[in-house]
């Protein structure tokens, strides 16, 4: 090989190098700003240790004394190993440890050392071929150009094409095969060099298959369903749990179903128990179905006399996350973590069963009746069930999707309860992630019309509770037929209703 | 029966290892009615008695009949009896298994709501706790988690699931009329009275109208029948051929036009919360109602005991058993005897027995398919019998159908086979060569035609062979004279089996069990 052209492969392995660093750079940052929200804050955490970094790298080459070229290789190796992984490693992490950042920075951290010392080792390997001008005017040219083309590839075809995951493993591909470059053109023999030729394929064949399989870390169809970017899915054995986020604004959806936007999830939460709870101040024994997400358990926790929650709900993949993933818990205030809740990771209808304790105060907060399986939590065998773990003057509370689209569905909740005995207070609220939401209080005795609402929410007022209760025509009663095992009325109007509305 | 081409590659395969290859991977077995010990004692190859017990009553059988002559027993003070079951486990044709996803059927797997006056099976309902009260209307209110849930019934047909089992797609006008008409005359039927007052079609089936005028539908076939009124409608005739081959287990042109009509026009039961022709069931099917009424009677029950011989003394009836488990035969000496079991039997143990015409048997096959998912399909969802049009099969119940969990995972499907495409003694013996695999075979080359990824969902299949299923309400055996010669008494001999009532059904069954025991109770002087 000409002098020549060994000298322009090398300047073209720094155009590569350059882009490859920025891109890993632009990941981390948006990688961060995805699962930890507040972009601006962690971009410049991201810049800000990544460039100072590189500049330790810098500082350490001067300790490198002999084997510049062998060492130029194992870098690119090196760095090809770990910003190629980068994004899966970061998605991996985020549901299994506490804090994202500390692995974060780590990440960055090494990268930018790596990339760091890269330059100076280059400077030094061109040195003898090219006048010291030249070599700082072309490197840094090189330098620069790369990153102009990692600042326009990122935004335009890698995000929206690739993805994070698949966008970080072609460049550490890239880094890995530069490294395989330098080696050949440096002519960097023995048994050294094929030990560094048998490392970099061996990273390279891992990452061609990971760039294949990276579907498994993030579902193609969840990325093109949700409109904002999916930052956790995993499925639980009964569920597809997927988190998504976009600016402050997180979203649980269970099997592609809206659960709570943070955003507006204290309007939902609020009028979910205060309405009845408020009205049956000296609860003590609360009893919540349903609502892994602890949400609706923090709302109760509000009441000082209330001695015990009893959380029931199916999936213990979803009560855990929502007890130690701390975006999550910082929404929920901890409140499954609060010594007073018990968690239960059964299904209702066998958990009644077994149940022999009585409560103050129920909240049935289960998905909408969407398929014949769910429909049975609303039929007359249920609250028939529920019956029986109710003290006196016990009040419960189902959420009931919504009074506008599906009316007839509503109502029928209304209808069943009635058939079983109680007295039904139905409601309604706003929430503008879900639209007009209705809710239907339920005791066996009426309850007290006075009401003592806990301080400092953030939606409901002793005077607006009352308006909560009436019901303009629109969403009025209809008469529909009562909700049970052997008709599944329910999911018969739900089905119906929900397929003919169009958002 | 037409073949096509997926059942002709299934068939071509069955001789060839390949088939072996490929179906061998599923696991199970064919599990069995012991008819090894049955053919023993039927052959007279089992030892003679040495120990002698006494008992009041020994009941024979531990079916429906069997189980309802103990409880009403019990119920009537008459404790000292014994119960001798050939199986090791009781139930007869209602028995059920169970395997870590839920409890299962192996026969009979649900009742309709009862007419008022099968007021025995009434009463049985409300001491278990099926009827739990009643509306203002007077109508039993239902335990709610004991009705078969919605959605009950789909049909495959032209590719995809509707919901019910009358065919609603790919009907013609005429089709269509014809089948509004039948639906109607059976609406007719069901509320008529004959002239002697009674409702033509009751249960059980010796509560009915005597009218001649009814009772001569049952020298025709149901095929002549629909012949002659004009219901010529292919997918009306499937449709009530499926359902004869599902209550007795043979088709229109073997079924009495009277038994095809009771099944269509018997049915009057309604529920303050369970409107006309809803059933009970549970995963186990029947199996539950077995383990209910064992409940009180369960000590006084000896499994695997062959009974080979029954004879009267002058004092006593003698009644000889061979203890499969022992080894050794057992003479019990008592007051009384009920024979509860099925009349071929009962023909050969008993001595002294008047010849009698003997009723015909419909061979069955059923298999239970453990599934770690649930299978897709195109149209309606899931419903708890899934059938399929013009297949040989009978279709499937999903077991876990009635259980209340919201997000069920794995489940089995209990699938129904008469055996009716040859005559029964043939049927029988090929059933019972017939291997492991080779009823895999079967069985999937039936399911792959509604659900083309069964196989990937499949982790275990279990089969039964019922070699004499249920008895077969031929032209004549109903109202013919015959069924009025096997005799319900011989001396100190009752005798209870819905092979007497020639309908294979739990109210036949269970009145006749209450009623022998009422009539030994009354015998032997109790209240």
């Amino acid at each position: 090989m000409t002098d020549r052209s060994t000298k322009l492969l090398l300047l073209a392995s720094v155009f590569v190098i350059a882009t490859c660093g920025l891109v890993y750079e632009l990941i981390a940052g948006t990688l961060a700003s995805y699962l930890l929200g507040d972009s601006v804050t962690q971009f410049s955490l991201v810049i800000g240790i990544y460039l100072s970094a590189m500049g330790a790298g810098s500082y350490l080459s001067q300790f490198v004394t002999r084997g510049e070229r062998r060492l130029f290789v194992r870098i690119q190796l090196m760095i090809g190993l770990l910003g190629g992984w980068s994004a899966g490693i970061l998605f991996s992490l985020f549901p299994r440890v506490g804090s994202l950042q500390l692995p974060l920075f780590l990440l960055i951290g090494i990268i930018g050392v790596l990339v760091g010392l890269e330059i100076p080792l280059l400077l030094r390997i061109l040195k003898e071929r090219l006048e010291f001008k030249d070599l700082v005017a072309r490197v840094f040219a090189f330098d620069y150009a790369g990153a102009l083309a990692a600042s326009l590839l990122f935004p335009l075809l890698l995000v929206p094409h690739l993805g994070l995951v698949r966008s970080s493993l072609l460049f550490g591909m890239l880094n890995v095969m530069v490294g395989l470059a330098t080696q050949w053109i440096l002519n960097e023999g023995g048994r050294a060099g094929r030990g560094l030729t048998v490392a970099a394929l061996l990273i390279l064949g891992s990452q061609l298959i990971g760039f294949v399989e990276a579907d498994h870390l993030l579902r193609w169809a969840e990325k093109a369903a949700f409109v904002d970017t999916v930052i956790f899915a995993k499925s639980s054995r009964y569920q597809r749990l997927v988190i998504t986020r976009s600016g402050s604004d997180l979203r649980l959806h269970l099997n592609g179903n809206l659960q709570f936007s943070s955003r507006d999830e204290y309007r939902y939460h609020e009028a979910l128990v205060h309405p009845g709870l408020a009205r049956r101040p000296y609860a003590k024994h609360v009893l919540v179905l349903g609502g892994g997400d602890g949400l609706a358990v923090r709302e109760v926790l509000r009441y000082p006399d209330v001695e015990s929650v009893t959380l029931v709900d199916l999936d213990p993949e979803m009560t855990r996350l929502f007890s130690t993933q701390p975006m999550l818990t910082n929404l929920n205030h901890g409140s499954l973590l609060d010594p007073k809740v018990r968690i239960e990771n059964f299904d209702a209808f066998s958990w009644l069963a077994s149940n022999s304790n009585r409560f103050d105060f129920v909240i049935a907060d289960f998905p909408d009746p969407s398929s014949f399986s769910i429909g049975k939590l609303y039929t007359t065998a249920f609250y028939n069930r529920l019956l029986a773990a109710l003290e006196p003057g016990a009040a419960i509370v189902i959420q009931c999707t919504s009074p506008y689209v599906a009316r007839r569905s509503f109502w029928c909740i209304d209808e069943t309860l009635r058939a079983c005995g109680f007295i039904t207070e139905p409601y309604h609220l706003y929430v503008p992630s879900f639209g007009e939401w209705g809710f239907i209080l339920a005791s066996l005795d009426p309850l007290p019309s006075r009401m003592k609402l806990p301080p400092n929410l953030h939606y409901l007022t002793d005077a607006d509770c009352r308006d909560l209760f009436h019901f303009p025509p629109d969403m009025d009663r209809v008469p529909v037929e009562v909700n049970r095992l052997n008709n599944q009325a329910l999911v018969r109007y739900f089905e119906d209703e929900w397929a003919h509305y169009v958002h | 029966m037409p073949i096509d081409r997926r059942q002709f590659f299934s068939l071509a395969a069955l001789g060839s290892l390949a088939a072996c290859s490929a179906t061998h991977a599923i696991p199970g077995k064919i599990v069995g009615a012991d008819h090894v010990v049955g053919h023993l004692v039927r052959d007279g190859k089992v030892p003679v008695a040495g120990r002698v017990e006494h008992a009041r009553v020994v009941i024979v059988g531990g079916g429906i009949s069997g189980l309802a002559a103990a409880r009403q027993l019990e119920r009537r003070g008459v404790r000292d009896f014994v119960l001798l079951e050939l199986e090791s486990e009781p139930g007869g044709n209602a028995v059920s298994g169970r395997n870590l996803v839920t409890g299962y059927p192996w026969g009979a797997h649900y009742v309709p709501i009862p007419n008022a006056e099968s007021s025995e099976v009434v009463e049985l309902f409300r001491e278990l706790g099926i009827i739990v009260g009643q509306d203002e209307a007077g109508r039993p209110l239902y335990r709610e988690e004991f009705l078969c849930q919605d959605p009950s019934e789909r049909l495959f047909i032209w590719g995809a699931w509707q919901e019910g089992l009358l065919p609603l797609t790919g009907i013609s006008m005429d089709e269509q009329s014809q089948i509004d008409k039948f639906t109607t005359h059976m609406t007719r039927l069901r509320n008529q009275v004959g002239n002697d007052g009674r409702w033509i079609f009751s249960l059980p089936v010796d509560r009915s109208s005597r009218d001649p005028g009814c009772l001569k539908w049952d020298r025709i076939t149901m095929a002549r029948w629909m012949d002659d009124h004009g219901y010529t409608a292919p997918p009306l005739r499937w449709y009530v051929n499926y359902c004869c081959r599902d209550d007795f287990g043979a088709s229109i042109d073997r079924v009495s036009a009277w038994a095809g009509l009771h099944y269509f026009a018997s049915r009057r039961g309604e529920g303050g919360n369970a409107p006309r022709s809803s059933v009970l069931t549970w995963p186990e099917g029947n199996g539950w109602l077995v383990h209910r009424m064992l409940d009180s009677v369960q000590s006084r029950v000896r499994s695997q005991h062959a009974v080979w011989s029954i004879h009267e003394e002058t004092n006593e009836a003698v009644v000889d058993a061979y203890n499969a488990e022992s080894g050794e035969s057992v003479r019990f000496r008592a007051e009384r005897v009920v024979v509860a079991a099925p009349r071929f039997v009962a023909r050969r143990i008993v001595q002294g027995l008047l010849e009698e015409p003997i009723p015909t048997y419909g061979p069955w096959m059923v298999a239970n398919l453990t599934l770690s998912g649930f299978p897709a399909g195109r149209g309606v969802s899931l419903a708890w019998d899934n059938v399929f049009y013009e297949s040989p099969s009978l279709g499937y119940v999903v077991a876990t159908h009635q259980h209340l969990h919201p997000y069920p995972r794995e489940t089995v499907l209990t699938y129904y086979r008469p055996l009716d495409d040859s005559d029964p003694p043939k049927a029988r013996t090929e059933a019972l060569e017939r291997s492991h695999a080779q009823w895999c075979s079967m069985i999937l080359a039936d399911l792959e035609r509604v659900h083309p990824e069964i196989r990937s969902l499949i982790s275990r299949i279990d089969v039964k062979i019922w070699g004499h299923g249920m008895v077969v309400p031929t032209p004549g055996y109903l109202w013919g004279g015959g069924r009025e010669k096997l005799s319900g008494q011989v001396g100190r001999i009752q005798f209870a089996h819905s092979d007497m009532s020639g309908l294979s059904l739990f109210e036949e069954a269970y009145t006749r069990g209450v009623l022998a025991a009422n009539r030994v109770a009354d015998e032997l002087g109790f209240s």
